[in-house]
């Protein structure tokens, strides 16, 4: 035994010996080794064009894309397209959809129930709670999405984000962050928990907490459709119809550009005070243009991304919709639990230009974002019929319009300032649940998940607490 | 008269007619294969193509950060395939990149393919010596052969192949081109029929040939069973102090069987 050990230390022994002959460099010596060999082994196995006409239209167009001038430009009218032809798109397979799910399917459903005898609580439970909120998921969330994702894929294919990273590089560097931030970023428009696993490509441990606490102002797959929505209902109406969808699609960029924008300050914010240093330097590799296979992306993001949200939102959707129908039907001195929470929040949602409704809507949405629409539209709906405008309690009345959404919003006493600041709560606010636990799973600190919980509705509610009263100054 | 059956399993037309793709089937499997190479080559691509999975791919760096795993059968031989994030070395420190170096060097895989761009051929060469010096089973995959021709660069995979004693296969995953082949070679270099001689990192100082040697052969006189010891040796040399601590108390033999489970672990 003891004689093992002795050769074992006679190996480390003699490893230091060696080390201390070959010197210092020794890292660097390896390196440059591994260059030269790879450069002498390319040389006999490669030969390249005479001229460099090769990779000259990835180049030009680089210059193009990346430009000082334009690069922002393009990226935001990028942007601007691909929203204008999601609204311009989703509207009507949307309200077809309702049309089939809910104001169809859904009285034919209850007829159902009520023929086979099932207890009223269970009908309202299944029927008017779990598949109500089920549909309003699939009508409300799948067109746009069905859009928005095959487009947003082909960008990717296209090799078009990386170049956004590098746009907007200089930018983190300059807040003291890690220029791959701009990437991880342009991940999270995906999906934050994703953009959160994406941060292990940062080795600086600042860098990566600070990319992690701000990956939550890249708008997310489950929040695009909110936005979308909205804007169409609230801003698109604002203006005249021929401007409509340009408008709207300009709303959801600016609410876009917003976040880069918070992401940036908050990253500024840390790096300046609790996550103090400078920013590392790295190299970002931008991948040549390829064109995009257009089938392929039409089915992977089909099924990759709208099938999977869509499921992850249903899956949500249906114990919430049990949640929001229980909430609104359960009585205390004959006011439901629901109608008592916003009453007495409502004085509060007030000062923030919000409602009742939407606080109850993001706590019962915690789990996943994608159901916050169909919440707000079964609350208002169950809140409406307890003040006798509806049919009854959590039970969508029939529209004739097919525009059921702004229908059902207005008479809940929404205008273009709730609109707006839905908009705004909804890029500010806590992550959604899954977020929030790889947050902890990657950082393994309390301290930073809470942080990254709750600074942004900290800053979610002080900018529509401003927005509000400044409106109200000048409205008024 | 002798007729040799074996031929038409042989010829690569037939070949994939053999591919059964198993998606995420990965019982009872007879070879793990790991899929390595720089960021951005088109990993998740092959990975799609041959286990039939859709994993998502994307036309920038860094898409993978974790592994994913899938299951393909190829003549009658069932393989796991594990895609690997993408590193530019085995030298440094993420955490993406330890991934990948801890399953090439701990998880023993018995054939790693790496994914090389063809335009971009001497950068991704430094990927591939650092992990022909860990372990000697590999075939090459030398991928976007489509870019390379729309940018009229030449890329000789013979020589290629010559030079790095290892199996080199044009292809464009893309497009399915070249998969037959990259079947193959995956197949020959599992079961042993086709044996490589990879090239070794040759280095202008003789002094650090030697010592590399001397360490080596230490090392491996003490830890018989070690598949990598120049690679450790040179760890070694650098000062890493984990591998240090492993020789010290003897556990480098177990290290191995220690990292796999965490690795079993982490996922």
């Amino acid at each position: 035994m003891n004689k093992n050990l002795d050769r074992r230390e006679a190996i480390i022994a003699e490893a230091n010996k060696l080390r201390w002959e070959l010197g210092e460099n020794l890292h660097d010596i390896l390196m440059e080794n591994i260059y030269e060999n790879a450069t002498e082994i390319a040389k006999k196995a490669v030969k390249y064009p005479d001229k460099k006409l090769a990779f000259s239209f990835d180049r030009q167009l680089d210059k193009i894309l990346t430009s000082k001038y334009l690069g922002f430009p393009i990226m935001f009218l990028m942007l601007g397209i691909v929203f204008w032809l999601t609204i311009q798109g989703a509207n009507y397979p949307s309200s077809l959809l309702s049309e089939l799910l809910v104001d169809k399917f859904h009285p034919l459903l209850k007829d159902f129930a009520v023929s086979i005898n099932l207890p009223w609580w269970l009908t309202g439970v299944l029927v008017d709670g779990a598949y109500l909120a089920m549909a309003w998921v699939v009508s409300v969330m799948l067109p746009p999405m069905a859009i928005f994702f095959p487009l947003y894929t082909l960008l990717e294919d296209f090799g078009y984000l990386p170049r956004v990273a590098f746009n907007m590089d200089p930018l983190y560097k300059k807040v003291g962050a890690h220029g791959r931030q701009a990437l991880t970023m342009a991940m999270g428009f995906g999906c934050n928990a994703a953009g959160v696993i994406a941060t292990r490509v940062i080795d600086s441990p600042r860098e990566r907490l600070i990319a992690i606490i701000t990956n939550n102002f890249s708008l997310c797959n489950g929040r695009w459709p909110t936005q979308i929505l909205i804007a169409t209902v609230f801003i698109g109406s604002a203006v005249p119809a021929y401007l409509a969808g340009l408008v709207s699609a300009a709303a959801v960029v600016f609410i876009a550009i917003l976040g880069i924008a918070f992401s940036l300050l908050v990253s500024w914010f840390l790096s300046r005070t609790m996550l103090k240093g400078e920013a590392s330097a790295f190299s970002l590799e931008l991948p040549p243009y390829r064109p995009p296979r257009i089938l392929q992306t039409l089915y992977t993001s089909l099924i990759d991304r709208t099938i999977f949200v869509l499921w992850r939102a249903i899956v949500f959707a249906v114990p919430a919709g049990m949640l929001i129908w229980l909430v609104a039907n359960l009585n205390i001195d004959g006011v439901s639990l629901a109608n008592h929470f916003i009453r007495i929040v409502n004085p509060v949602a007030f000062i923030f230009g919000l409602n009742g409704v939407i606080f109850l809507a993001y706590i019962i949405a915690i789990p996943a974002n994608e159901i916050v629409i169909p919440t707000i539209l079964m609350l208002t709906v169950a809140n409406l019929g307890i003040q006798g405008v509806g049919a009854g309690s959590g039970v969508l009345f029939e529209l004739e319009s097919a525009n059921d959404v702004a229908a059902i919003l207005q008479a809940g006493g929404w205008n273009l300032l709730t609109g707006i600041n839905l908009m705004l709560f909804s890029l500010l606010h806590n992550p959604c649940s899954t977020t929030i636990f790889t947050i902890y799973k990657e950082t393994k600190s309390l301290k930073w998940t809470l942080v990254s919980t709750f600074l942004p509705i900290v800053m979610g509610l002080t900018v529509t607490f401003f927005v509000t009263q400044i409106w109200r100054l000048l409205v008024n | 008269m002798n007729f040799n059956t074996d031929n038409c399993a042989n010829c690569p037309a037939h070949n994939l007619s053999n591919l059964k793709k198993l998606g995420i089937d990965m019982s009872s499997y007879d070879y793990v294969v790991a899929l390595a190479g720089n960021p951005n080559t088109g990993k998740s691509t092959v990975f799609n193509y041959l286990t039939g999975l859709k994993q998502h791919t994307g036309n920038w760096p860094g898409k993978t950060v974790t592994r994913a795993e899938g299951g393909f059968e190829y003549n009658g031989k069932k393989f796991k395939l594990v895609d690997l994030p993408g590193t530019y070395s085995l030298l440094s420190t993420s955490v993406d990149e330890e991934v990948a170096r801890d399953f090439i060097l701990f998880g023993q895989p018995d054939v790693t393919v790496i994914v090389i761009d063809a335009t971009r051929v001497e950068r991704n060469l430094n990927l591939v010596l650092q992990i022909l010096e860990i372990t000697d089973r590999v075939v090459i995959c030398l991928n976007l052969m489509d870019e390379a021709r729309r940018n009229a660069i030449e890329v000789d995979a013979r020589t290629l192949s010559k030079e790095l004693g290892v199996p080199v296969v044009p292809a464009a995953a893309r497009q399915g081109e070249g998969m037959n082949e990259l079947l193959k070679y995956i197949y020959d270099v599992a079961t042993g029929a086709y044996i490589c001689k990879p090239y070794r990192i040759k280095s202008k100082s003789k002094e650090m040939n030697e010592a590399i040697d001397k360490l080596s052969k230490a090392i491996q006189a003490e830890f018989p069973d070690l598949p990598n010891t120049r690679w450790v040796a040179l760890r070694l040399l650098e000062g890493d102090q984990t591998i240090i601590d492993a020789i010290r108390n003897g556990e480098l033999g177990n290290l191995q069987q220690q990292k796999i489970l965490q690795l079993e672990e982490s996922n």
